[in-house]
């Protein structure tokens, strides 16, 4: 039922794209509804998911990606790449200026690569290919790679490598840096106010390099800090938008529901939520691949779909989500058959050893997932134990691999080199880190694979390799993959043109107007 | 009484430590490193990223010497800065007092006075109806959960009949000032400060009844009821002045208790206190915010304390002021 009305729903948005081809207006304010309260907003600093969501509207990237995560101008309006697939030149916009005034160029760029490097672990990562960076002049910035990097052109949106006003940050102690706390970007809304627990005010930025844009006067994003008040304050019509995951997915069909409410899908396509369950490859039973195998034929992920996800979402196939560069779906496949997980756990011996299980403690919808994969895996025989602990100390316990099954998501930044790697590859297994091969999976091939895909060219041979390594993966099992997320935004059918691109509400709303 | 007064303060200042040193070791005992925890939300938690933030938050000195920085600061009222949020934590639970002390004062307000009314008319009427339907109101709000009567009071009061916000401190977008301010905070504050509210005036209703029974069996009472005063006299004057001291003592012993339940209804409402602000720095493990807020919720408590031990005197002109 609920399936169906939202099926329904997200339909009926489909079916109002013509809607989109209105002439927007201008004016009016958005509420929109974060959660947990930002940190802090300055996006070189903190980049946890609501900061990327508010400052996404006050800094800019290079680029901006599309739903099908082609590269699309920002900051940068035109880039070249050479022959070798070595350099990589950006002509830069000009008549940008920062929220102060000050004109946006080249320097800036510069300055903010070298910040970010310090202080931004992903971009790091994501800059290690590059040899140097020199500007020419102030709207030319040329990149030199040490070696031709495949998803180069993929590490430019905001999150990923926004761009810092160097006059206001070069030569000052970062971490307090007044202007952390009053940021100041290049965006469509600007900085303007911040009740501590209460809201975030942005205000139009008036001179806006977009002529015209954004549509918006102000966007308040509002703090509440419990799921069903969130979800109580967009019913009493409080709050106008509820970006992806603010309410638990159980209200989502009685939300959906709801008069002039609209849902869309759209806009993770860039991050592409992948949840899976870590399987500790080291120790116990789980060490054996028939067991992890068993593990992957016992649970019912169709059953965690429809029901603990109310529909949403999709049951992975394997380690790359169908939304990414380079997917496959020709693979090994483990549906749902508990003879089979049976038959695999008494060939490999199993004697009912306790295995320990770390459900993630995001809230309602993902303890009910812990419970139904719980008894999943006890139906087949497998004597499980449920170890509840808050985010911070299942942190520690999964980077210190003392856990034998552990509950996930992670982005994958549409491209394996970028978001799937770091799962699987040897070279990624540090004790006392998450969120990279905290499994222990260890496998030569792979790591060969992995090494080879982001550096070959061309695409063509990325493609032949990363299907290479998923198959492999598939048949090894180091993880348990569930699901691919999906994180409906709910919204008034007034707003528009809120979601355009493949990184959704955290791109900012510059292209947002109401229909008032 | 100021020697009173002074020596109190003293002893409370060394309590005050004593917290401190306490909750420093006991924060760290929980699993969940707030390194990790900043890195996994970056999205990246790489060996050097991990142990930049390390050195940053002071974590990779010896545990002795972290507790020696951190006194040192109480000591010059210096409670650190919450590299979390990039401010210092005074700042930080500055900004965040004034809701706090607006909703749990009038939350306490609340509770005792509708407590102490509640309780003498049911200890009044004991055995009526009215006894019994006191009782029952009491009861019903002692039983539930705080969260649970904020949520029925949001699908009631907000979603149901839309009389009242559900969440908030004020409404938002409104730049509203003067009375009109007051007002519209006034709205937002009713249903969070009745939550916490009633939840004690239960407790202080029972007491009440209690403990005016009990004294009204007393023989000096039958001595006024014998010079002839008349029972609204002896109900006011006598019985419920003595009756009175075991709820001192109880309001007193529950202002720890009351900041507990703030947590959950400034969750619940949304609130913008210090409540959130320690829940949220426990979620995330940061330590220099967390302790920060223990040092000033305990400060608090003590300081409810001493208050109490003065209206004792108030109350009752036979208690002196020994230390």
């Amino acid at each position: 039922m609920s399936k169906r009305v939202l099926l329904g729903v997200l339909l009926a948005c489909g079916l109002a794209a013509p809607a989109l081809a209105q002439e927007p207006k201008a004016g009016g304010a958005i509420n929109a509804v974060i959660q947990p309260e930002p940190p802090g907003l300055m996006l070189a600093m903190v980049q946890n998911g609501p900061v990327q969501m508010v400052s996404g509207n006050i800094f800019e990237g290079l680029l901006r990606y599309s739903p099908k995560l082609e590269p699309q101008p920002e900051l940068a309006e035109s880039w070249s790449v050479s022959e070798d697939a070595k350099t990589y030149t950006f002509k830069l916009r000009k008549g940008v200026t920062w929220h102060d005034g000050k004109p946006f160029t080249a320097a800036d760029v510069l300055f903010s690569l070298e910040m970010l490097k310090q202080t931004h672990a992903r971009a790091r990562n994501n800059l290690a290919q590059v040899d140097k960076v020199e500007a020419p002049d102030d709207y030319t910035v040329v990149f030199t790679l040490k070696q031709p990097f495949g998803p180069f052109l993929g590490i430019f949106e905001v999150g990923s490598m926004p761009m810092v006003p160097k006059h206001l940050y070069e030569g000052t102690d970062w971490k307090t840096n007044p202007y952390n706390n009053a940021p100041v970007g290049t965006g469509p809304f600007m900085f303007k106010e911040w009740q501590k627990g209460s809201f975030i005010r942005l205000v139009k930025n008036p001179n806006y390099y977009e002529k015209g844009k954004p549509y918006l006067d102000e966007i308040y994003w509002q703090i509440i800090p419990d799921a069903a008040a969130r979800s109580v304050a967009y019913e009493t019509g409080k709050v106008d938008v509820l970006p992806g995951g603010s309410v638990e997915n159980f209200d989502v069909p009685r939300l959906s529901k709801l008069k002039d409410t609209c849902v869309t899908g759209a806009g993770w396509e860039f991050f592409s939520p992948l949840a899976w369950l870590w399987l500790n490859n080291r120790q116990g039973p789980l060490a054996d691949k028939r067991v992890r195998q068993a593990v992957m034929y016992a649970i019912d992920r169709d059953f965690a779909k429809d029901v603990i996800w109310n529909g949403l979402g999709k049951v992975a196939t394997g380690p790359s989500a169908s939304t990414i560069k380079y997917y496959t779906d020709d693979v090994p496949k483990y549906p749902y058959n508990p003879a089979k997980a049976k038959a695999l756990l008494k060939e490999a011996g199993y004697k009912g050893e306790k295995i320990r299980l770390l459900p993630l403690a995001y809230g309602e919808t993902w303890q009910r997932w812990g419970e139904a994969v719980k008894q999943n895996l006890q139906d087949v025989g497998m004597n499980i134990e449920t170890i509840a602990t808050d985010v911070a100390g299942g942190n520690q316990k999964i980077g210190d691999w003392d856990y034998d099954i552990a509950f996930t998501y992670l982005y994958q930044y549409g491209d394996p080199a970028l978001g799937v790697g770091r799962n699987y590859v040897s070279s990624a297994i540090a004790k006392g880190q998450v969120f990279n091969n905290v499994e222990g999976y260890s496998n030569p091939e792979i790591d060969k694979l992995f090494a080879d895909g982001a550096v070959a060219t061309p695409d063509s041979k990325r493609k032949e390799i990363y299907e290479k390594a998923q198959k492999i993966l598939v048949e090894d099992v180091p993880v348990a993959w569930m699901l691919e997320l999906q994180f409906p935004t709910i919204m008034r059918c007034k707003v528009k043109n809120l979601i355009t691109t493949g990184i959704g509400v955290n791109d900012g709303f510059k292209d947002a107007w109401l229909d008032k | 009484m100021l020697s009173f007064v002074a020596q109190r303060v003293v002893k409370g200042v060394i309590v005050l430590l004593a917290i401190v040193v306490l909750n420093f070791f006991l924060i760290r005992l929980a699993p969940g490193d707030p390194a990790v925890v900043m890195a996994g939300e970056a999205g990246a938690s790489d060996q050097i990223f991990v142990q930049q933030l390390r050195e940053k938050f002071g974590l990779d000195k010896p545990l002795p010497e972290q507790l020696f920085v951190y006194v040192k600061g109480v000591v010059t009222l210096d409670l650190g800065f919450s590299f979390r949020q990039q401010a210092p934590v005074s700042k930080l639970i500055l900004e965040r007092l004034p809701a706090t002390l607006l909703l749990t004062l009038t939350a306490f307000a609340i509770s005792l006075v509708l407590g102490i009314l509640f309780g003498t008319f049911a200890a009044r009427f004991a055995g009526t109806w009215l006894d019994t339907a006191i009782t029952i109101f009491a009861l019903i709000f002692y039983a539930m959960p705080i969260f649970w009567v904020a949520l029925m009071g949001i699908l009631l009061f907000s979603v149901t009949v839309d009389w009242l916000p559900s969440f908030g401190y004020e409404t938002v977008g409104a730049n509203l000032s003067g009375p009109a301010h007051v007002v519209d905070v006034a709205r937002h504050l009713i249903m969070p400060a009745m939550t916490l509210g009633l939840f004690f005036m239960a407790t202080y209703t029972r007491m009440t009844r209690a403990s005016m029974l009990e004294v009204k069996r007393l023989d000096f009472v039958k001595t006024a009821r014998a010079k002839g005063l008349s029972d609204a006299v002896i109900q006011r004057r006598h019985v419920l002045r003595n009756a009175l001291l075991p709820v001192v003592t109880l309001a007193g012993a529950h202002s720890g208790t009351l900041i507990g339940g703030a947590v959950i209804t400034e969750t619940v409402f949304a609130w913008p206190g210090i409540g959130r602000l320690m829940y949220d720095a426990l979620l995330q493990r940061d330590y220099n915010l967390l302790l920060g807020v223990f040092v000033i919720c305990s400060a608090m408590v003590l300081t409810f304390n001493l208050i109490t031990d003065l209206v004792y005197r108030l109350v009752d002109p036979r208690i002196e002021f020994t230390t």
